[in-house]
């Protein structure tokens, strides 16, 4: 009953939130300078032709009217077209949603699987040089930008050894129909794992260069619960009964260190999504973020409020979901 | 099949070693020609819409659709789908003969009714052809045979160098009107040498060859273009062997990579320029501080040292394969003079003008750099400028207000070569992207618009050069070189308007 009044009430500051940032995109883009009319101009436009284009994209009207429109149409599900794509925005963005949230999992996956062995392994060999290698390795990480990380990355797996393709979400020549834009999800549903390799090997490098950061992140704050979980009285005990320092830090400690990380991993997940921006256009990847760039060079406004509400709404939820999930891993807040 | 462990690994593995071993390579005989672009392609339709006016991706449309009238490599016209072309006595009508046999790419053949309606639509306002101005200049089209005639409803001297540049593509009648602007855009159908085969938004564009195509099919059966703006991740793409083909790098990157074993590097000029706007307000409206600022600006110097040496030093907005360029037009470099026009207006270094010039950065190779070099040069006879960053999209709505700083650092394309689409448009006050009003300049242009006489129109564009050049309205810097990077197993032939033309491309 808890959880659920709980959820009611971040449900409607969610909606509150959306709201709040509809208003500041679609004010902000529209005061900020440049115009997309502008950039479409022929040479040898008159003031009745920059009248006519404005008037067709409805930027004749006042900015309180256009979003009234705008708003009236998203009430309708309809976020309107895009200038430079000149398709439905909610199509569009719809469209590329699904890579961006590949993408966004597999370089989870990959952070808290390459994290979570930093973190274990760190604590096993607490006090060692082992333990110093990976906090230095750790240190590393951290301090280079995900996208400095993907330049490495194409210079070494790209270029030098030429194990991962560079650009793209799936190879041209490929010839597989796909149903849905989830090609990871559906390419190992549909049992062709050609296909799914393919698409790996041009997700690697992107994920892992977004996945390093935040591996490092991770490593360092499961690290700190597993060391400070094994001075408890519990895991004393778990030691004293003989069992082995692996199954100790594993059975015993692990699930009890890491409801702090998890925490942590759902809201370093949003700004993971964020990072996608630079990484995708890097790596030529067609997700969300690459969309989000052009959509600014081009000043296309309705694409860019488009995509802001969609991230707008992905980190709310993802926000809701870990908020969920910890109290229902939590008793205390569980029964609070 | 029953899905195991075991098999699911051996399978994962299996592909992995597939996926590996699908990587272009230098080695192997290239059967698909694989080119890393540097812009995406936003719409399929080459006549609406904003990707309609941008010169950077004319190469893709080229490759699908055909232009009224095509542009040798060295923006000389040829013979297209229309094969002959012109006027009548008085100027009262054009007339255009429509190649026959042409099919499009679904099969149907190509009628002259394809070339009147697509004239017409692009001059319909309501279709949102932003070159519409120029479309709307003809009409009243009657077809006999194959001729295309067809009433000047307002004299356009220019009007058959449009048929070659943005918007002048020939779409299908009957199909784009079966399927719709939506149906056109999921599957586009042309004339051109390459017919789309598969299309993924952002990621790339998969080309067949037209085996049909009227001008010789093309040497590569199958192109895919792949969409990778980051310059750094093109570069790696052809050094990795994943494509075969890339343009637009910096230029230490293109000498560097020229070098290695199995890259070659093509440097042409294009038909693009960098200059300084100036606007008439302030400081700007003195003489003597815009020829000082001109004379002061050693031009071969920041091509050499900026761009290593891939630039032609211009003084007009002419480059040298325009029509009305004018070799002895000429603004030499020269300090000293620079320092007196200063000193006739009571400025000098202990005394300098000051104003601000805007620039982009990064948006032209080292624009910022070479503006960092232009301030430098003008402090030295005493002019302190200070620069100002702002993105494109500003520029254009600064330009387009007639709102920007008293100088600004831009870029101009102009693949017809013709004087009204540079000194024109750029130099004319009423344009939306002119910044000088004066009215003496625009008195010089006015009557040009309208002249028959092209010798005459032509000379007239000369004076009018002259004329800016002696009073420094606009500050012309360099024609680009475009850099373009391939395989040694290809030949490359660049195109001047700087479309990247994969039916251009054979086997070396």
């Amino acid at each position: 009953m808890q959880i659920l009044r709980r959820m009611i009430a971040r449900l409607a500051a969610t909606a509150v939130t959306l709201v709040g940032v509809a208003v500041i995109v679609f004010v902000v883009i529209r005061v900020v300078p440049g115009n997309p009319i502008a950039m479409m101009l022929p040479p040898g436009a008159t003031d009745a032709d920059i009248q006519r284009l404005q008037e067709l994209y409805g930027l004749d009207k006042s900015i309180p009217e256009q979003f009234l429109i705008w708003a009236g149409g998203v009430l309708q599900g309809d976020f309107g077209t895009s200038i430079s794509l000149r398709q439905p925005v909610s199509e569009l963005v719809l469209g590329r949603l699904p890579a961006t949230l590949e993408l966004s999992v597999m370089a989870l996956v990959i952070a808290v699987a390459l994290g979570g062995a930093m973190a274990l392994t760190a604590t096993l060999y607490r006090g060692t040089r082992v333990e110093g290698a990976i906090d230095v390795t750790g240190g590393m990480a951290l301090s280079v930008p995900d996208f400095l990380w993907g330049l490495v990355l194409i210079l070494l797996f790209g270029v030098l050894w030429p194990l991962f393709h560079i650009s793209g979400r799936v190879s041209p020549s490929l010839g597989f129909e796909f149903q849905s834009n989830f090609y990871l999800w559906e390419s190992f549903v549909r049992l062709r794992f050609d296909v799914w390799a393919d698409i790996v090997a041009h997700m690697f490098m992107p994920a892992l260069a977004l996945a390093i950061p935040l591996a490092a992140i991770i490593s360092q704050l499961l690290k700190q619960s597993l060391k400070e979980t094994m001075h408890l009285d519990y895991v004393t005990l778990a030691r004293t009964k003989g069992y082995s320092e692996t199954s100790i830090i594993t059975r015993e400690a692990l699930p009890n260190a890491i409801l702090p990380t998890l925490t942590l991993v759902g809201v370093q997940f949003t700004f993971l999504i964020g990072g996608t921006v630079i990484v995708e256009r890097l790596f030529s990847y067609e997700g969300l973020g690459n969309m989000a760039i052009d959509a600014v060079i081009n000043r296309d406004l309705p694409l860019i409020q488009g995509i802001v509400i969609l991230f707008a709404l992905i980190f709310t939820v993802v926000n809701l979901v870990v908020d969920m999930t910890y109290a229902a891993l939590n008793p205390r807040l569980r029964h609070a | 099949m029953k899905l195991t462990r075991r098999t699911l690994l051996q399978s994962t593995a299996a592909s992995v070693a597939l996926a590996g071993a699908s990587l272009p390579s230098f080695a192997a005989g290239i059967e698909e020609l694989v080119i890393a672009y540097n812009v995406n392609l936003p719409s399929w339709d080459p006549t609406v819409g904003p990707s309609a006016v941008n010169p950077t991706i004319q190469g893709i449309y080229q490759s699908v659709f055909d232009l009224f009238i095509p542009q040798n490599p060295d923006l000389s016209f040829g013979s297209g789908i229309l094969t002959g072309y012109g006027w009548n006595e008085d100027k009262t009508k054009i007339w255009m003969d429509v190649r026959e046999g042409v099919t499009w790419h679904n099969g149907d053949p190509l009628t002259p009714e394809d070339v009147a309606w697509s004239l017409e639509r692009a001059g319909n306002p309501e279709t949102g052809n932003p070159i519409q101005f120029i479309w709307g200049k003809i009409g009243n089209y009657a077809i006999e045979g194959n001729r295309v005639t067809a009433d000047v409803l307002a004299y356009e001297p220019t009007i058959f160098k449009w048929m070659s540049f943005l918007t002048g593509y020939i779409l299908p009648k009957t199909y784009y009107e079966s399927v719709g602007a939506d149906g056109f855009e999921s599957a586009p159908v042309g004339t051109g040498p390459y017919i789309v085969e598969k299309f993924e938004r952002n990621a790339f564009v998969r080309l067949k060859a037209n085996e049909n195509y009227w001008g010789g099919a093309p040497e590569f059966k199958s192109v895919t273009i792949k969409f990778v703006t980051d310059a750094a991740s093109r570069v790696a793409e052809v050094e990795s062997g994943n494509a075969h083909v890339t343009l637009e790098m910096p230029y230490e990157e293109f000498d560097r990579l020229k070098e290695k074993s199995g890259i070659m590097g093509t440097a042409a000029p294009v038909s693009d320029i960098g200059m300084i706007f100036i606007n008439d307000v302030d400081v700007m409206k003195d003489a003597n501080v815009r020829m000082a600022m001109a004379h002061a600006i050693d031009k071969q110097l920041i091509i050499d040292r900026l761009l290593s040496g891939y630039g032609v030093a211009i003084d007009t907005l002419q480059t040298p394969d325009y029509s009305a360029y004018d070799a002895s037009i000429k603004v030499a470099y020269d300090p000293e003079k620079a320092k007196e026009l200063l000193a006739a207006s009571g400025y000098g270094p202990d005394n300098p003008v000051k104003f601000t010039i805007q620039t982009t950065r990064g948006f032209k190779p080292k624009d910022y750099e070479i503006i960092q070099a232009i301030v430098g040069l003008w402090r030295r006879v005493g002019i302190e400028a200070e620069i100002e960053v702002y993105e494109i999209a500003k520029h254009y709505e600064l330009r387009a207000a007639d709102t920007l700083a008293p100088a600004a650092f831009y870029n101009w394309g102009n693949s017809i070569g013709d004087p009204t689409t540079s000194t024109g448009f750029a130099m004319f006050g009423p344009s939306p992207h002119s910044v000088w009003d004066g009215e003496d300049l625009m008195q010089k242009i006015l009557p040009l618009w309208g002249e028959a006489d092209e010798a005459k129109r032509i000379d007239g564009w000369k004076e009018v050069d002259r004329f800016i050049a002696a009073n420094a309205l606009v500050i012309p810097l360099l024609q680009y070189v475009q850099p373009i990077l391939h395989s040694d197993q290809i030949k490359v032939v660049p195109h001047a308007s700087g479309a990247l033309l994969p039916h251009l491309m054979t086997r070396a």
